[in-house]
């Protein structure tokens, strides 16, 4: 099963690399990872979808607790939130191609962010599984090159954790 | 007024109740051994860094304070990572100081340049590289804080160069905050209170306690719980100590090599109660036959040792000593309920009775050639009731367990999660500074011992008078009964045939070396080796092809013990 898991850090040096040898020294799969500072630049913000079953998900939530750098752990599972993602997508755009590109890029309100006679750039937000669609219907149209960031994600509602609490 | 890392660092031991640190020099601690010489600490010089780590090990269990160990960079950092895995996987609370080249050099391959705090991460609770002398104080007091609170464990600080160098105005904070830290230390009410009613409600209860009592130093409270219900207590290796063996009440240890009433009770058991435990593979076997009529109360500092291994129905986060006090007071208000839970449980002692009548822990004897585990029984029967022992590890660490009949906490020191042959030796060292006047005894097999026999120096150099005692069968004993037991008797590499004077090593290195090579000259040996002062050695010709049992087969369950050969 598929779980999302927001990670609140010290902004230190090394931190990412603990966080990733938890996953890696237990044999934990980390799918996608993002982070950033937060609106405190003393602590950054771990976004990480990780799978595994219950009793995995524990064991990760309770490791990632242990140590001493980790401030909070935010496990999203059940819960109601907002999930985005971002892609910079390249795909050929030949003469007969280019208006399909840009049709698809309208339907999903995507952007062109870059122009070049054989190739458009296309910027996507949104849930994985919106950007998923996108790149399944440019893929027969020719993508050049391909990122994506990972979701970032934030639990619905007015309450929220800004920094020190 | 300024100091510089180096004096810091030394002032910060210095506030933190250190006396005594276990080390070796190198290029880039020169500062900070040029500055020991003006602070009231107390240096030992050990003969590899591995064995300065297991020695500030050996303080560490001996004293429960924090132990402190100092090597340089590169190699000599390298080479402590043995014994901070060792000290990680038995939740010791060390600091390790490793030295590091001048920030600017870092990561350019300087000379003697290696990655400690990457090579570290996983085998320390925490770990820092200074970069800034302003950190340094912070840093360190944060360390020992780390290193004894929550569940203990190892943490280490590389210091570079530059740093040690440089100087800075020197205040040491009061107090820690670390917003990511915050131990559980007490016991939730309402889960105690439940616990109660599941202890009140059992008809076969074990109390299973694990190294965590040691570390709490819970062992009057353990004892209070188990006399107040009446209840049989095993131990795993870690806390053999900690519950007297000579108790009614004690089964001993469990698991593979633990006793076959210990086993048989957890097996038949209806309550267990993990006290500080972890359910290390060696403990449960097979877990799909642990405890299998069982409902499961686990009490443990450490939230992540809960539910790791086996299910549990009630979990206790907390420190034992707080929560073992709880439960015994929450079970004072129920006087009458425990009166009848005491007369309910009587007939499961006699069943334990019936399994300890039936396969005590025993051995053939034998007049002709020397059983390790009677020089086990004399050693105990000669040594004083608060010597400390140290193990190494292999057959020598299980017979020493089995036959001892540990009686006070923290006498038995050996490396339990990692196994690490060469541990005894250095820990004993470590032991016997923090201990000058108390017995100090290291068992060995002549395999464990040559892992880190350079310590022998050490000893010597500080008149620390171990004795250590070598039970030598010319063999890697306890692989060799594996391969004897499931490898159909191929002895690939086990033997070690080289007949070593261990009398002439001794010797060698100033020590006094004795040898016993039958059953009748073992008590004079001990006596002799008691007598003298300082360092001794006592080779004891053992039984080469002897077996340590009874034996659970990894992979088998507890109920399925081997125990003839």
């Amino acid at each position: 099963m598929k779980h999302t898991i927001s990670v609140l850090v010290e902004n230190e040096f090394g931190v990412l690399t603990r966080v990733a040898g938890l996953f890696s020294g237990r044999g934990f799969n980390i799918e996608s990872l993002s982070v950033a500072p937060t609106l405190d630049p003393s602590i950054s913000r771990m976004t990480i979808l990780t799978r595994g079953d219950d009793q995995i998900l524990e064991q990760i939530t309770k490791q990632l607790n242990k140590l001493i750098d980790t401030i909070k752990v935010i496990d999203f599972t059940g819960q109601d939130f907002i999930e985005r993602e971002m892609a910079l997508i390249k795909v050929t755009a030949e003469e007969e191609t280019r208006a399909e590109v840009l049709r698809i890029v309208d339907i999903f309100r995507a952007k062109v962010v870059d122009v070049t006679p054989r190739s458009y750039t296309v910027e996507i937000t949104g849930a994985p599984a919106k950007i998923d669609a996108i790149v399944e219907l440019l893929r027969p149209l020719g993508i050049k090159e391909l990122v994506r960031s990972g979701p970032v994600v934030l639990g619905r509602g007015s309450k929220g954790w800004k920094g020190a609490e | 007024m300024k100091k510089t890392g180096s004096q810091i660092l030394l002032e910060s031991l210095v506030l933190e109740g250190v006396d005594t640190v276990f080390g070796y020099p190198g290029g880039t601690v020169i500062n900070i051994y040029n500055d020991l010489m003006d602070y009231p600490i107390k240096h030992i010089l050990n003969r590899h860094e591995q064995g300065a780590v297991h020695a500030a090990d050996g303080y560490a269990r001996a004293t429960g304070k924090v132990g402190v160990a100092i090597a340089t960079s590169g190699p000599g950092a390298t080479n402590t990572i043995t014994g901070i895995a060792t000290a990680y996987m038995d939740s010791i609370p060390l600091v390790v100081i490793t030295g590091q080249v001048p920030t600017a050099l870092i990561g350019n391959d300087a000379f003697q340049e290696a990655d400690i705090i990457g090579i570290t991460r996983p085998i320390t609770k925490h770990n820092y590289l200074v970069k800034d002398v302003k950190d340094l104080a912070r840093i360190i007091k944060q360390a020992f804080y780390i290193a004894r609170t929550g569940r203990p464990g190892p943490v280490v600080i590389d210091l570079p160069k530059d740093v040690q160098m440089a100087s800075t105005k020197f205040e040491y904070p009061e107090t820690v905050e670390i917003r990511g830290y915050k131990p559980t230390y007490s016991g939730n009410p309402r889960q105690i209170e439940k616990a109660v009613k599941m202890i009140l409600a059992a008809k076969k209860p074990v109390i299973y306690v694990g190294g965590g009592v040691t570390l709490s130093d819970a062992s009057n409270e353990l004892l209070g719980f188990a006399e107040t219900i009446q209840a049989p207590v095993t131990t795993t290796l870690m806390a053999m100590a900690s519950f007297p063996r000579n108790n009614p009440l004690s089964l001993g240890m469990l698991g593979m090599h633990g006793t076959y009433y210990a086993n048989m009770a957890i097996t038949h058991s209806d309550l267990l109660i993990a006290v500080g435990a972890r359910f290390d593979d060696r403990v449960t076997g097979k877990i799909a036959t642990f405890a299998p009529h069982a409902k499961i109360i686990h009490i443990d500092i450490d939230p992540t040792s809960i539910k790791k291994n086996v299910r549990v129905d009630l979990p206790i986060v907390g420190d034992l000593k707080d929560v073992l006090q709880k439960m015994v007071a929450d079970l004072g208000g129920h006087a009458d309920k425990v009166k009848e839970l005491v007369a309910t449980l009587a007939p499961w002692r006699q069943e334990i009775d019936g399994w300890k009548a039936k396969h005590p822990m025993a051995y053939q004897a034998s007049d002709k050639i020397i059983k390790p585990q009677y020089v086990i029984e004399k050693l105990r029967e000669l040594s004083n009731d608060d010597a400390i022992v140290t193990t190494e590890v292999g057959q020598h660490q299980m017979w020493t367990a089995q036959f001892f009949e540990f009686r006070q906490p923290r006498t038995f020191l050996t490396s339990g999660g990692l196994g690490t042959m060469g541990y005894g030796l250095p820990a004993a060292l470590g032991a016997q500074a923090a201990f000058p006047e108390r017995q100090v005894i290291d068992i060995s097999g002549d395999g464990s011992f040559q892992m880190n026999s350079q310590e022998l120096a050490t000893l010597v150099q500080y008149r620390l008078p171990v004795k250590i005692v070598i039970l030598n069968n010319n063999f890697l004993g306890m692989v060799r009964q594996w391969q004897q037991l499931f490898f159909d008797r191929r002895y690939s590499q086990t033997c070690m045939e080289l007949p070593i004077d261990f009398v002439k090593l001794a010797e060698a290195y100033g020590a006094t070396g004795l040898r016993a090579t039958s059953p009748d000259e073992v008590e004079e040996v001990i006596k002799q080796a008691f007598a003298t002062p300082g360092p001794v050695i006592m080779e004891f010709k053992v039984a080469r092809e002897e077996n340590v049992l009874p034996m659970v087969p990894a992979g088998a369950g507890l109920n399925e013990m081997v125990l003839a050969s």
